[in-house]
């Protein structure tokens, strides 16, 4: 009995899930630039997964470039020329997406983990927790978070993964802010009224109705806060973070600013990089913004 | 003014400011076991010298006696000598501070000018040509990164017309009489202020644009409209006072991200004033000079709030009147 009924009360919130999805899929369709946005974001996904058949990995080794001429134009060989020590642009292009999107994806993951976490507590809890959550919140909203970054990465080291999580750890305060005030409104709702009444823990009331209610909107704010990441990627890496040998868009940049390349015009090695995070970027802020339009109906017509 | 207000602000802006001084600590103390490690001449370093510099860096007895030190040092504006030049930091900085607050500033007010006034016409006409190609238009500008277009700027207008110099904050050994220093000196800032402005623009225009469509349900409007005010005066009497609220929050938030701006740009044109010092700390890994450029950027900050807070209440009537 007990077996039969769970079972259809999980068909029952699949099915609901399935329509809701499909209600999401429907409307971002007809909506123009988060239609875009996904279409963009398909096609960087393709690019960083075609890596392999693109160029060989060994190809980013500082010995690959050896014979090959530095900063040569592009060429039937080289479809995007060389750099400074002759190794192939596209290569470096084609797997940078992979770092960057790593970067952005994982910094994305902390931060929205963080400010999820925080946000919850402070809009579930009340008194003195509430109140010493918040100033935190408050403390990382103001301290500037590029400098914030720069020291911490100083300090706990240069590689990507510990650029992601530097990243991650300086952005969450703003999803933190948004998440608390929606637990806020939805802690009033009668449904959670009714699930405390018959007896809910705070637990069950947080993953089971709370959460579920906040869950859009976590959805939305997490892929507004990728774009973010990766633009601060780039610009860590600009400044000498990340690692050269295997070179996000940002390291990219920062190999054509150093050798130089600006100034002979080498347009193949600095362009692209540049390019490239303008189109993520965009694919990211275009998509997150549609969400947010779709799960929340009072921002129709923005 | 209230003067609860203020005085509630002020006190707020001090315990940020104390709270950063005391999470600087944290990190250059206690997450950074041992700083002296990334003193790039260490190994050269007799016993009797290295015993110096942790007196010097205030590295000695328990975390709470150097935490006293530390505290002192930094109501004395001593933040101790970078380890690259080895001067002492509070005089490299304030040597450069005056170059990165005039191109921050000079920048700031350009984006702010161009910014609300798109953000502004694209809201009001909501929909129309102007607001479908300026969104467009900010949506790229805010995706792009601010030093990337310090290198376009540079390869295709320094480089291809020869009109701009490609960096630095004078002509080196050059000297036209004051009035041509200072023309030498705008003619060095043009490209920098560009990209700094280009780089802040789109958000700029986007948060003033949402906060105007915002405002235009409101009651007040149709009011305004029903007493038979010209679509102007609508709008510039009732609309853009109240959207200019929303924006300047959000504007002294993101003044955080000006001053990452600041960094790159300096870079890219080797603009010597706080961000390129930032950059070279960090190559360097010159942790004094970057703890204090984390306090000071931070304090930075901090102030602009503050200053925002005060033009919210200025603009607000009902915070300004508030008792």
């Amino acid at each position: 009995m007990r077996e039969s009924g769970s079972t259809t009360v999980r068909a029952m919130t699949w099915a609901r899930r399935r329509r809701a999805f499909s209600r999401v899929w429907r409307e971002l369709r007809h909506d123009r630039p988060g239609f875009i946005g996904l279409l963009l974001l398909s096609g960087f996904g393709l690019f960083a997964l075609s890596a392999p058949l693109i160029a060989d990995r060994s190809s980013l080794l500082a010995a690959s470039g050896r014979n090959n001429p530095d900063l040569a134009a592009p060429s039937s060989k080289f479809l995007l020329g060389t750099d400074e020590i002759g190794r192939d642009v596209l290569a470096q292009l084609v797997w940078g997406s992979r770092v960057s999107l790593f970067i952005g994806l994982l910094a994305t993951v902390v931060a929205v983990v963080i400010g999820s976490l925080v946000g919850l507590a402070a809009g579930y809890a009340k008194g003195k927790i509430s109140a010493v959550l918040l100033a935190i919140d408050d403390f990382f909203l103001v301290v500037p978070f590029l400098p914030l970054a720069i020291v911490l990465a100083v300090i706990l080291g240069r590689s990507p993964t510990t650029l992601a999580i530097v990243i991650g750890f300086t952005s969450w305060a703003g999803s933190a802010r948004l998440i608390r005030a929606q637990v806020l409104t939805l802690s009033e709702r009668a449904y959670v009224e009714r699930a405390r009444a018959l007896g809910a823990g705070s637990w069950h009331v947080i993953v089971r109705h709370v959460l579920p209610g906040v869950a859009p909107l976590i959805i939305a704010n997490a892929t507004l806060i990728v774009p973010t990441a990766i633009l601060t990627e780039s610009t860590l890496s600009f400044l000498g973070f990340g690692d050269r040998l295997s070179p996000s868009w940002g390291k990219l940049l920062d190999g054509a600013q150093s050798s130089g390349s600006i100034t002979i015009n080498a347009w193949w090695y600095f362009l692209p990089p540049g390019l490239c995070i303008i189109g993520i970027v965009l694919a990211f802020t275009l998509l997150g913004r549609a969400l947010e339009r779709i799960f929340d109906p009072r921002l129709k017509g923005r | 003014m209230s003067r609860r207000y203020l005085l509630k602000k002020v006190i707020g802006a001090l315990l940020t400011l104390s709270g950063v001084v005391v999470f600087n600590f944290f990190l250059f103390r206690i997450i950074d076991r041992d700083p002296l490690a990334k003193y790039r001449g260490r190994s050269k370093l007799t016993l009797e010298q290295r015993e110096t510099m942790i007196r010097r860096m205030g590295l000695e007895g328990s975390k709470w006696d150097q935490f006293v030190v530390y505290v002192k040092s930094v109501f004395r504006l001593d933040f101790g000598r970078s380890f690259d030049s080895t001067q002492p930091v509070l005089g490299e900085i304030t040597a450069r501070l005056p170059a990165t607050l005039f191109l921050v500033g000079v920048s700031t007010l350009l984006t702010i000018c161009i910014g609300l006034y798109i953000g502004t016409k694209a809201g009001w006409r909501r929909g129309s040509r102007f607001d479908r190609t300026s969104t467009s238009a900010a949506m790229v500008l805010y995706s792009t990164p601010e030093f990337f277009f310090g290198m376009l700027l540079l390869a295709f207008v320094a480089g291809r017309t020869g009109w701009f110099p490609t960096g630095g904050l004078r002509s080196v050994g050059a000297n036209y009489g004051f009035v041509g220093n200072l023309l030498d000196r705008i003619h060095h800032l043009v490209l920098p202020v560009l990209t700094l402005t280009l780089g802040y623009l789109g958000s700029y225009a986007l948060i003033m644009r949402t906060s105007m469509i915002e405002t235009l349900g409101e009651d007040y409007l149709v009011t305004a409209r029903a007493k038979g005010l010209r679509d102007s005066e609508v709008m510039s009497r009732h609309a853009v006072p109240n959207a200019l609220l929303p924006s300047v929050s959000l504007i002294a938030i993101s003044c955080g991200f000006v001053i990452g701006g600041a960094i790159t740009t300096e870079t890219v044109f080797s603009y010597p004033g706080l961000g390129l010092a930032t950059a070279n700390a960090i190559r360097n890994n010159d942790l004094p000079m970057l703890q204090a450029l984390f306090l000071f950027a931070s304090a930075a900050v901090i102030l602009f709030n503050l200053v925002a807070d005060f033009v919210y209440a200025l603009l607000d009537p009902r915070v300004r009147r508030a008792e």
